[in-house]
């Protein structure tokens, strides 16, 4: 099979449709549309379902409806929709219930440049919902990840039971690539466990204190309770501190405690060369080509790009910068991952280079940075 | 006697509070029309209307404020066969506005109880969508100041189908209730009652003063009485995957349509950048494609990044296509081998290009275009004469991409030929056309 000729939304779409995702709602928005589009062209005529809600917080409501339901959910937005959603967020987080968020993020703040991109969203989507309970999110550096990683969300998302995010960026999601997706080599397809019914089904209930609870949907013959508000194992309101404490407790372990599964990066990791670039996303292709451009004057540069953004990957981040004097890390933003970076990271020289004008950093820049000793020690 | 009711879950109301005339009311509507608990979703909003899926033994889910219709349609799309009733406030009705208008548009089957008592009761009886002007509320003169929305009247603007305005205290509300669940299609149900636990504090009403509230405004009974045919629409589950039946399937063509088979032999190693500019309407982004198509065709790896303003009809039109004999990493062009110019939106858009050239640049332009910066000296430029050709303004960009071709440096004619007849195979109109513009430019 030879190369195809696509950009990430349309490969954010193909790996929805390769994860058996049935049911997508989205609202228009700019630089995410495309992934709407294509959800229309593949789910109606395959018998699933593809909605435009009036706003983002009904396309996110649909979607969360549709996944109490047992349907394999996604929705694709940028900034100003992922705002909306924050609150029902909040509510997949806290109710767990699956489901696939892209965010094409676009420069910010606020309305922003639809049309320019950054990756402004990354604490964002980490901190939006109430609570502070961690999140999932996999940020694709290129035309396949994109493929890749949404296969990934989705068997997160069904056996986690959460929301996961996709963190794509105008410059990938929109930028079309030659690529080989027969060559990908695909995870085996996650769906959640389900719960054997029975008359005493407690939906929030689990054997393992961290592991999500075993999943029955709206309308089978089992009666299922869903609730947004603080609920005990049986889904009605409780104010037993104690089960409370265990809910939300297990909601950040069943996160925190699935990392090695849920684990992907990219290393392009030199002999001799004592500068490590930790970045993520479209800055990434940038370290990279940076990297192949310091072979020609023979000096090493190793790149850890990371793809599991959150949870952060302390251990792997404390493994792969262990060997490095100076770290670099490279965000299309003013600055965010890179504090999770110097807090891994407390005894390293840690150096930032990132800012969010639309434009991408140039792999020129970032040798010129290297190379230049009064800014970079 | 059979019900619903969830008899580990008494009910929780202020005493007095018409909320619980109409639990009664709707478990008895529901056994009467004999159905299982199962088939039931009662989907809740936040407040004392939110309280409702936890009485009944039947499915649940309770979400956001104002939100309620989202999942409720959510679900009925996933599980037509169910039987969904949402539960909210006048509270809900005025936060979720949006979502009660765009629902009852789509005429969806499913049954709304506005559980209308006239303030947010929960959070100490302030103002609602609903509050009369003259009422004495905790949000001080505000309600004073504002119109109360009648949500008949509303749901009749967006087209409801079945619209009810009923008392909570009224004898035959089950009835009323079951006929508006069986009712195939979106059913909005205004229930007014009394708050007891806030509204009543500083406000007299008695259930008498809601049937006099009733008489007195625009007068409601279920089926619009006066259906009017242009608004009629038959139920959007029903339609919507009746329409989807006639969707061709698209998901595998959408990603094989651009697979291209490796024909050729590169033309060189390395990496080369191309730049196109032009105006709206010129086609840039297809020849561009075209271009990264054809070094496809060679066994390239190509990127390709378009820039155009939202008002897509107007301005420039810039595509920007990185061609290399490995995996491409940076998809950014810092100094380009080729500059294609035909129009001067974009030469404008991108004028920086031309004020650091690399003598290795070849400009590829249309020959009335002037640019200012551009020195012959500096660099290699082609002047296409389109006019004298009689090439149109649509056609220039591919006429460009054939004198680029005929160089033979990066494509050649025979790789874009070949594009063109993969692109355009079924449209040998487009086709013909196409080999015309080549054949006039390569002589």
């Amino acid at each position: 099979m030879s190369n195809i000729f696509i950009d990430g939304n349309e490969a954010c779409g193909a790996g929805a449709i390769a994860a058996g995702c049935n049911f997508f709602a989205g609202y228009p928005i700019t630089p995410a549309t495309s992934i709407y589009n294509y959800m229309l062209n593949a789910l109606p005529s395959e018998g699933g379902v593809c909605l435009q809600g009036e706003d983002e917080i009904a396309s996110i409501g649909y979607c969360i409806g549709a996944s109490m339901t047992g349907k394999k959910t996604m929705t694709a937005t940028s900034g100003p929709g992922i705002s909306l959603y924050s609150e029902n967020i909040s509510f997949a987080i806290g109710s767990e219930i699956p489901l696939v968020i892209v965010d094409v993020q676009r420069l910010g703040p606020s309305t922003g440049s639809a049309t320019k991109g950054a990756d402004g969203d990354v604490n964002f989507i980490r901190y939006c919902n109430t609570g502070g309970i961690p999140v999932y999110a996999l940020a694709p550096a290129d035309v396949r990840d994109c493929y890749l990683l949404t296969i990934n969300a989705f068997n997160i998302a069904e056996k986690l039971r959460c929301p996961v995010f996709i963190l794509s960026n105008k410059e990938i999601a929109l930028t079309k690539k030659s690529v080989n997706l027969n060559s990908v080599k695909l995870p085996q397809i996650l769906d959640r466990v389900l719960c054997t019914p029975n008359d005493h089904f407690l939906p929030f209930a689990t054997d393992y204190d961290d592991t999500a609870p075993p999943f029955l949907p709206i309308g089978s013959e089992t009666l299922v309770r869903q609730t947004s508000s603080t609920h005990g194992i049986n889904g009605y309101i409780t104010i037993d501190s104690k089960e409370i404490f265990d809910i939300n407790v297990r909601l950040q372990k069943k996160v925190e405690n699935s990392l090695d599964e849920f684990l992907f990066y990219d290393e392009l990791l030199k002999p001799d060369s004592d500068t490590l670039i930790i970045t993520y996303g479209i800055s990434s292709s940038s370290a990279i080509e940076a990297s192949h451009m310091a072979e020609k004057t023979e000096s090493n540069i190793s790149v850890l790009t990371l793809k599991t953004l959150w949870p952060v990957c302390e251990d792997l981040i404390r493994e792969k910068a262990q060997d490095f004097k100076n770290i670099l890390v490279i965000e299309m933003n003013q600055g965010q991952y890179v504090n999770e970076i110097k807090r891994v990271l407390p005894e390293k020289n840690v150096q930032f280079l990132g800012r969010m004008n639309g434009t991408l950093i140039k792999p020129s820049e970032i040798l010129e940075v290297l190379t230049n000793e009064n800014s970079y020690k | 006697m059979k019900t619903l009711i969830n008899k580990e879950r008494p009910l929780v109301f202020c005493p007095g509070c018409s909320h619980e005339k109409v639990v009664h009311a709707l478990d008895k509507a529901l056994v009467n029309m004999g159905i299982d608990g199962s088939e039931v979703v009662i989907v809740s909003d936040i407040g004392c209307s939110g309280l409702f899926d936890t009485f009944f033994n039947t499915h649940a889910l309770h979400g956001l404020h104002g939100r309620a219709l989202t999942y409720a349609v959510g679900v009925k799309m996933a599980r037509p066969d169910l039987k969904v009733i949402v539960t909210m406030g006048d509270g809900g009705l005025g936060i979720g506005g949006a979502h009660f208008i765009s629902t009852i548009r789509k005429n969806i089957d499913l049954t709304l109880l506005v559980l209308n008592n006239f303030n947010y009761g929960m959070t100490g009886g302030q103002a609602s969508s609903t509050s009369p002007q003259g009422a004495v509320l905790g949000s001080s003169f505000l309600n004073k100041i504002d119109n109360p929305i009648d949500p008949c009247l509303l749901a009749q603007g967006a087209g409801g189908q079945y619209i009810n305005r009923l008392s909570c205290y009224q004898n035959d509300l089950s009835i009323q209730l079951e006929e508006a669940i069986n009712f195939k299609g979106f059913s909005m149900l205004d229930i007014m009652g009394i708050c007891t636990g806030r509204y009543t504090k500083s406000n007299k009403i008695f259930p008498k003063d809601i049937d006099g509230l009733i008489k007195k405004m625009p007068k409601f009974a279920g089926i619009s009485s006066t259906p009017d045919s242009s608004n009629s629409v038959n139920e959007y589950t029903e339609r919507y995957f009746e329409e989807s039946k006639k969707q061709k399937s698209k998901d595998k063509s959408q990603i094989i349509k651009n697979s291209i088979p490796k024909n050729f032999d590169k033309l060189f190693s390395g990496r080369k950048e191309v730049i196109l500019l032009g105006g709206a309407g010129q086609r840039i982004i297809t020849a561009g494609e075209i271009l990264a198509l054809a070094g496809m065709t060679s066994g390239l790896e190509v990127t390709q990044k378009s820039d155009y303003p939202i008002t897509v009809l107007r301005g420039h039109s810039v595509t920007e296509v990185v061609l290399q004999d490995r995996e491409i990493n940076y998809s950014g062009i810092e100094s380009p081998d080729i500059i294609i110019a035909i129009s001067e939106q974009g030469v404008y858009r991108r004028s920086d290009l031309f004020k650091n050239l690399s003598d290795q640049t070849v400009v590829i332009k249309s020959k009335d275009l002037e640019i200012n910066g551009l020195n012959s000296a500096d660099s290699k430029i082609i002047n296409i004469d389109f006019k004298e050709m009689k090439i149109k303004s649509t056609d220039r960009a591919l006429g460009a991409l054939a004198s680029l071709s005929a160089m033979g440096s990066i494509i050649d004619l025979n790789m874009l030929k070949k594009v063109i007849e993969f692109k355009f195979k079924e449209k040998a109109k487009i086709i013909d056309s196409s080999m015309e513009i080549i054949n006039k430019v390569v002589h």
